[in-house]
Order: structure tokens, then C-alpha cells, then sequence
């Protein structure tokens, strides 16, 4: 094995910085995730009961840890900016890339938007509970968009610092439910005797319209690999922080299931606003019950953040190779951030955020996720037929292929299915969406694409050509 | 006027700040900078100085 170096262009060009390690990483990830456990899980248990909503946590934790290992290889090889935008483009083609680019964009913008929803309604529980009616939630939708905004057109690693340190906080704050429950702290037994009373009340069917929910727990953790140009080592730092953020969230998946199918009735639990945080309510514990609304505010901040960070990079990457104006394209000389693109799709996610119902826009995030995945089954299976294990070098090389993608595929029609039996419309309207916009691309954008200067990554020829 | 209304005026205050800093250092960059040096950025330029994938 040999890396033979070269020497640097001599024109100056502005650059992402490469600044981030490893945590940074995890912070990213689990970051946009985290917020999952504390709400929109627990509707897969409104769906189809304790079982089903515990069955939709491990199914969707398998399609997830599907989507980390096959990320992990395909970044690890290709590092830049945009994630999958940039991996479809070289092993795929530009109108997939186009797609994927926009699948990205959609997913984390819909995801923003729902988080900044969810701070306004959560300062006005607190305002309730304090007496106060009538809160006016728009302002602080609009505050925290601006403020994240703000930070992620500063520095990428100020922005991811502070993502580190609330997502830890948010995820220790679970564990300490976790603990205290089990050390008896609660004021109420945990009972689990749903399970035995009414297992399946809705039947089977019940757990597969679970499933829809049940991806909340992970929906995200690909966004690690937005940061692949802005880390210190790629082919050991994506890995490593995906990896390691899959884990994390299946640890936190699981234990917010235990504590809250516990502690709280399923038919309540089921429609829930804040499952985690009712369920330290119940306990009684005033200190848990604050540590816990923190864990919530910090979990859904940490998503907007990463959220922003992940959509920005996907817009700047498509504007960089000409598949959108280039103007989008512009790196800040002092902060070194793609600050046209970050200020460009805060009025987008104010829309979204003050303009749509929650349901909907979560949903809308969902379904361009899942094409996402859906992109990276046969993306994969292309990448090690065109570039097999011996041709090229991987920070990682995921086990067991190709039954990784095979899960990954079943489980993603799985998803489709329950997905159609919620928001049907929905999904056509997605779908119709996606093929008005390929069908711009490919007539009126397609033009302006540098096709030279598409594949950047020194690698050799592919298998066949 | 309570706490929460108080708080709703400097929630609005904050985000017109946040949105006035971030227009005004874009526009400030934006016509103290030539554009195609703020639009240089390359995918890959790492990777080609750095390494071949080679095996």
C-alpha cells in the first residue's frame, strides 16, 4: 500500500477549515438525533402498543445501524463536503446527485423547522405551568433559528463545540432518569403489565405503522459525514464519531423506552408531547424534573444546530460544482463557513417553522430521509463493484456486505408501507416534487455543471471502464 | 406586563440583532472581496495534495 504525495496548487483558494475531531463528530450526529428520544418516538406506541413501539425501536435501530456502517466505508473514501450528495455523484451519476443533494437539504431544513416549532411550544408549557396564557410563540421560533444561524456563519468548530456540550448534557440526562428509577428514586412503581394485558391492541399491523415513529429515535445520525471536508482526519474521524453516535443512540433509545413505558400509561404515552420529560414529572423528583426539561430544550437546540450545519453544506457543495448558481458556492475568507448558503436558507426554514403544522413537516423530513436511504443500498452495492476492497483505500470497511444493504432495503419498503398508511398523500406529493425538480435539472440546470470537474477523488479507473 | 411578555420583546430584539449581523457581514464581505476568490473553494483539493488512494 502506497500514498504518493504531491504538491499543493500554487493559486490561493478559501477552504473549508479543518478543525473538527472525532467528538465533534459524535456531536454532529447524535446531535440532530438526541432529540428523537425526548419526543415523536413514543406516537410508534400511540400506534401499536408497548410491544410495537419496543419492536419499532430495535427494527429501526437494525435499518439505522444498517445506514452507519455503509456510510461509514463510503465516507471514509469520500471525504467532502455535502455527505451523500458527493458520494452519489461519483458512484452514481449527476442526476442522482441532484436528487440526493435535494433529499439532504429537504430532510434537514423540515427537521429544523420542527425543532424550532418545538422550542416555542415548549417555552409555552413552561410559561402555562408558570401562570402565564397566550404565549406568544413566534418570536422565539424566529430567535432560536437566528441565533443557531448566527452561530453556524461564525465557525464550524464554535458551532460543533457547543453542540458537544449540550448533547452530552441532553444524553446524561437520561441516563440519570435511568439510574434514579432504578434506585428507587420515583414516587411511582414502574408497571409494566400492559405488555401481558394488551399486547398488540391494533394487531401486527400495529407494529409495522409503528415503524414510522420508531425512526425517530435515529433519524439523522447520517449527517455526520456533512462534516467530511472539516475534519482533521476523515478516514478515522467519520467512522469513528458515526459509529460510536449509532451506539450512543441505541443505548438511549432503548433506556427512554424502559423508563417511559414504565412510568406512564401506554395511552397516554402514546400521544405525548414530552414523553421523557412527563415521566420525571411523574417520578415526583423536582431536580429531575428540571434536569430533564433542560435535557429537552438542549436535545432540540442541538438538533436545529446540527441541522443547519448539515443543510448549508449540502446547498454550498451543490452551488461549488454548478448544480445550483454558483453564488451559493462562497466560502467566508475569515470564518471559513459557506456563510451565502447558511443565510440563504434561514428564510426557508422560517416558512417552514411559522408557515406548516409540526406533523407535517416532521413527515416531510421522514420521507426525503428515507429516500436517502433507499440512495445508499444501490449505492453501495455500485461502489464495491466499481471500486472493489483492493483498489482503494477505506478509513472502514463495514462487515458482512451485502446483507447490510439487503436489510437496509427490505426495511426501508418497510418504512415506505407504514409511512403510506399515515401520510399517503403526503408521500405522492414528495415523490411528485422530486420529479419536477430532476426534470429542471435535467433540462434547464444541467447545462451550467462543469462535467470535467465532477470527480475530484484521486482514485483509480473503475472496474470495467 | 409580566415576565413572559418582557421576554417575547427581547426574544424579537435578539433575532433582528442575529439576522442584522449576519446581512450586514455578508453584504460587508460580499463588496470588500472579489468573488471569485470567495468562490475558489474546490471539492478534493485535500486529498490531491495529500494522498493518492493507492494500493
Amino acid at each position: 500500500m502506497a500514498n504518493v504525495t504531491m504538491t499543493a496548487p500554487a493559486t490561493e483558494r478559501l477552504q473549508l477549515l479543518r478543525v473538527l475531531g472525532p467528538a465533534h463528530i459524535w456531536a454532529l450526529g447524535v446531535g440532530i438525533v438526541l432529540v428523537g428520544e425526548y419526543m415523536g418516538w413514543n406516537f410508534s406506541v400511540g400506534k401499536g402498543g408497548m410491544i410495537a413501539g419496543l419492536a419499532a425501536c430495535w427494527v429501526a435501530g437494525l435499518l439505522y445501524t444498517c445506514v452507519a456502517m455503509i456510510d461509514s466505508e463510503v465516507t471514509s473514501t469520500i471525504a467532502a463536503a455535502g455527505g451523500q450528495y458527493a458520494q452519489a455523484k461519483h458512484i452514481v451519476g449527476p442526476l442522482m446527485a441532484f436528487n440526493v443533494g435535494l433529499f439532504l437539504v429537504m430532510a434537514y431544513t423540515m427537521l429544523e423547522a420542527a425543532n424550532a416549532i418545538t422550542v416555542g411550544y415548549l417555552l409555552d408549557t413552561v410559561a402555562g405551568m408558570m401562570g402565564h396564557t397566550g404565549l406568544n410563540q413566534k418570536p422565539f421560533i424566529i430567535l432560536s433559528i437566528m441565533f443557531l444561524a448566527w452561530l453556524n456563519f461564525r465557525g464550524v468548530l464554535a458551532t460543533l463545540t457547543f453542540n458537544l456540550v449540550i448533547t452530552a448534557i441532553a444524553f446524561l440526562a437520561i441516563i440519570a432518569l435511568f439510574v434514579s428509577v432504578q434506585l428507587g428514586v420515583s414516587a411511582v412503581p414502574m408497571d409494566f403489565s400492559a405488555i401481558t394485558t394488551s399486547p398488540l391492541p391494533y394487531g401486527w399491523i400495529g407494529i409495522v405503522a409503528a415503524l414510522h415513529f420508531g425512526l425517530w429515535y435515529y433519524l439523522g445520525i447520517e449527517g455526520t459525514c456533512q462534516a467530511a471536508e472539516e475534519v482533521r482526519s476523515p478516514a478515522r474521524s467519520l467512522p469513528y464519531g458515526t459509529m460510536a453516535g449509532i451506539m450512543t443512540l441505541l443505548i438511549a433509545a432503548t433506556m427512554t423506552w424502559y423508563v417511559c413505558s414504565g412510568l406512564l400509561p401506554w395511552e397516554y404515552l402514546g400521544q405525548a408531547g414530552t414523553p421523557l420529560f412527563d415521566a420525571a414529572r411523574v417520578t415526583g423528583n423536582t431536580g429531575l424534573m428540571v434536569l430533564l426539561f433542560v435535557g429537552t430544550m438542549f436535545s432540540t437546540l442541538a438538533s436545529a444546530n446540527g441541522c443547519i450545519n448539515d443543510a448549508s453544506r449540502a446547498w454550498f457543495s451543490m452551488g461549488r460544482d454548478r448544480y445550483l448558481p454558483s453564488w451559493f458556492g462562497a466560502v467566508h475568507p475569515v470564518y471559513r463557513t459557506p456563510y451565502r448558503s447558511i443565510v440563504f436558507l434561514v428564510p426557508i426554514a422560517l416558512i417552514f417553522a411559522l408557515g406548516a403544522p409540526l406533523d407535517q413537516v416532521v413527515t416531510f423530513s421522514i420521507l426525503s430521509g428515507l429516500l436517502g436511504y433507499t440512495f445508499m443500498t444501490f449505492n453501495m452495492v455500485m461502489f464495491r463493484r466499481k471500486w472493489p476492497l483492493d483498489t482503494i483505500k477505506r478509513g472502514y470497511v463495514h462487515p458482512l456486505h451485502p446483507l447490510p444493504v439487503i436489510v437496509l432495503l427490505t426495511l426501508c419498503a418497510a418504512a415506505y408501507f407504514a409511512v403510506f398508511l399515515g401520510y399517503g398523500t403526503q408521500l405522492s406529493a414528495m415523490m411528485c416534487f422530486y420529479i419536477v425538480a430532476s426534470l429542471w435539472f435535467h433540462f434547464r440546470r444541467y447545462q451550467f455543471v462543469r462535467r470535467g470537474d465532477q470527480f475530484t477523488m484521486p482514485w483509480p479507473k473503475p472496474a470495467g471502464y | 406586563m409580566d415576565i413572559w411578555n418582557i421576554l417575547e420583546y427581547v426574544a424579537w430584539a435578539l433575532s433582528a440583532m442575529f439576522g442584522a449581523l449576519m446581512l450586514i457581514n455578508l453584504i460587508r464581505i460580499d463588496t470588500t472581496y472579489d468573488n471569485e476568490l470567495l468562490t475558489s473553494s474546490r471539492e478534493g483539493e485535500i486529498e490531491v495534495t495529500a494522498e493518492r488512494h493507492q494500493i
